[in-house]
């Protein structure tokens, strides 16, 4: 790679979904987060009940992460080659766990009512 | 059937998304964006023959460049080849309409295109000639008019008999790659013989008739009918890979594989109907009988290129490959006359990565004769190869006109490891990245 400047950065993801899809993902994703943010200082702080309900999504999340993208490659678990490729599966799987989560916590805690007050 | 089939991809795109740009994001090292410099003013007019990945590029990249030059593209092409999808669609793995769409999408409305072929070059006179018999004049002239492939070199062989008998032929477009698939899933469902081998030319892509050489041995290993096959590559000297590393690489997983490797063996011509190979080697004819078989004919500069004596006199001289510096790629005896892509006649160095560094340095060049300026990029000779070793597995091989193995990212992605990550790249990034080239921006 000659030069990774984000603007290339950009560029390459821009050509990968469309540029229509991707700032759209961008958006989409930075909504989320922004909710999350948004959720916490409501609620001073993380509620324990969603928060647990919210993990035990994190594996599903981890797994379908790794799945599709094997999927998507033509590629199984047996072409895993070095270090660097368990990584790689190591940060999708952590990818796909911890959208997951942040996901369906965002989601309880604007669906759901708000937590009892902390005792 | 384009359409059909790329649907649910463009959907399987969008749930990528978040994924993969989060990792790559988080993953890679991004330098500051660097600045971009204030367009030249300039009334040069400038020709570009060829509206292929290294005409695109320079076209894009120009017009960012300068303000009121006339930019002309020569290409007489409706179609543009995405070509390093290829061996993709010959591995059954994309349709053919993965590498297809049309030339003039790619270039930037501040440039005309000439719908036409060129019939000549003066340079002296600075003067391009259309097939159409329009006449361009020219201060600069970049070549990037690619090279042909020269079907007619190999006895016996037509296009139109590529997905039957056993014949198949990646390199000759992507509806010939769809059908060399077809063979050649036709070919791993029984076993057989199986032909691969590479021209005694320069060629485009060396690493691709090994990489389908691995990816045909993987197709009958998974049909589990390696046992009963015979895999035969045909070297068309002593070597399998210019660079002596990667050669001892793949010598070495060609023998784990158990491919049968031919020294010196150049292919002459077909015997479709009694499924023979005609080899030149140093003992004389040699024949080989074949259930599949990759042709890839030799490979030459266009012949205007040769017409308007542009081509190295003493170097690959059956070729014609323009005689450029390796370093600037400036024409060796017309200062204002360029050449970037596979007509460039440099050592190493006709695919699409080399492209991408080539435009640039030819871009600063040009620009900084216009402005009354010494240019001072330099061409390093880099290419680079992601050598595929099965369906799932590559080696992300780059390279210099040294022989330098030039990771980008070293002690991270092993250059001669097998891995996954490089099959992702090849699979997922480098069409974005060769587009995102095309328009200027990479």
């Amino acid at each position: 790679m000659k030069e990774l400047t984000l603007a290339t950065l950009i560029a390459v993801f821009e050509e990968i979904y469309g540029r229509g899809l991707f700032w759209s993902l961008v958006v989409i994703s930075g909504i989320i987060t922004v909710a999350f943010v948004a959720v916490l200082i409501r609620d001073r702080g993380i509620a324990s009940r969603w928060l647990v309900r919210a993990e035990i999504t994190a594996p599903l999340g981890a797994v379908a992460a790794v799945w599709f993208v094997l999927w998507f490659t033509n590629s199984h678990l047996a072409d895993i080659g070095g270090p660097i490729d368990w990584i790689v599966i190591a940060w999708i799987a952590l990818a796909g766990g911890g959208g997951l989560t942040l996901l369906s916590y965002t989601a309880q805690a604007i669906l759901g009512h708000a937590p009892r007050a902390k005792t | 059937m384009t359409e059909r089939t790329s649907a649910p991809r463009l959907s399987r795109r969008a749930l990528m998304g978040l994924g993969a740009g989060a990792a790559a994001l988080g993953a890679l090292p991004v330098a500051a964006p660097a600045q971009t410099p204030a367009p030249v003013k300039t009334a040069a007019r400038i020709v570009i023959l060829g509206g292929g990945a290294a005409g695109t590029a320079m076209a894009n990249r120009l017009v960012q460049r300068l303000d009121g030059a006339e930019i002309t593209v020569v290409d007489g092409r409706a179609q543009h080849w995405y070509q390093p999808g290829f061996t993709l669609i010959a591995a059954g793995l994309k349709p053919s309409g993965y590498s297809v769409s049309r030339t003039g999408e790619w270039l930037p409305s501040a440039a005309r295109w000439v719908n036409e072929g060129a019939a000549a070059i003066d340079p002296d006179a600075r003067r391009v000639t259309t097939t159409g018999g329009e006449v361009l004049e020219y201060d600069y002239l970049v070549l990037a008019c690619g090279m042909v492939l020269d079907w007619d070199a190999v006895e016996g062989f037509e296009k139109s008999q590529v997905g039957a008998n056993g014949i198949g032929a990646v390199y000759a477009g992507p509806e010939e790659a769809a059908a060399t698939w077809k063979a050649m899933d036709n070919f791993t469902d029984k076993g057989g013989i199986g032909l691969f081998g590479r021209p005694a030319t320069e060629m485009k892509c060396a690493g691709a008739p090994l990489k389908y050489t691995f990816i045909t041995d993987d197709y009958l290993r998974r049909k589990e009918h390696r046992d009963t096959s015979q895999v035969i590559y045909t070297a068309h000297n002593d070597t399998l890979f210019s660079v002596p590393i990667v050669n001892e690489k793949v010598k070495l997983l060609f023998r784990e594989r158990g491919v049968d490797t031919r020294w010196h063996h150049v292919l002459r011509g077909v015997d479709a109907g009694a499924r023979q190979a005609h080899y030149d080697t140093p003992e004389g004819r040699k024949v080989l009988d074949f259930d599949f078989i990759n042709v890839i004919p030799p490979m030459r500069a266009p012949q205007v290129i040769r017409d308007a004596g542009l081509s190295w006199a003493d170097r690959w001289v059956d070729q014609g490959w323009a005689e450029v510096d390796p370093e600037t790629l400036r024409h060796r005896r017309y200062a204002n006359i360029f050449a970037v892509g596979d007509v460039a006649g440099v050592p190493k160095g006709k695919t699409a990565a080399s492209v991408k560094w080539q435009v640039p340095v030819v871009e600063d060049h040009l620009v900084a004769d216009i402005n009354g300026r010494a240019g001072t990029a330099v061409y390093n000779g880099y290419t680079s190869c992601p050598m595929i070793t099965r369906i799932g597995r590559a080696m992300l091989v780059e390279f210099d006109y040294e022989n330098n193995l030039t990771p980008s990212f070293p002690g991270v992605i092993s250059p001669l490891e097998e891995l996954w990550i490089s099959w992702l790249m090849k699979e997922i990034a480098l069409k974005p990245t060769y587009n995102a080239m095309l328009r200027g921006l990479a």
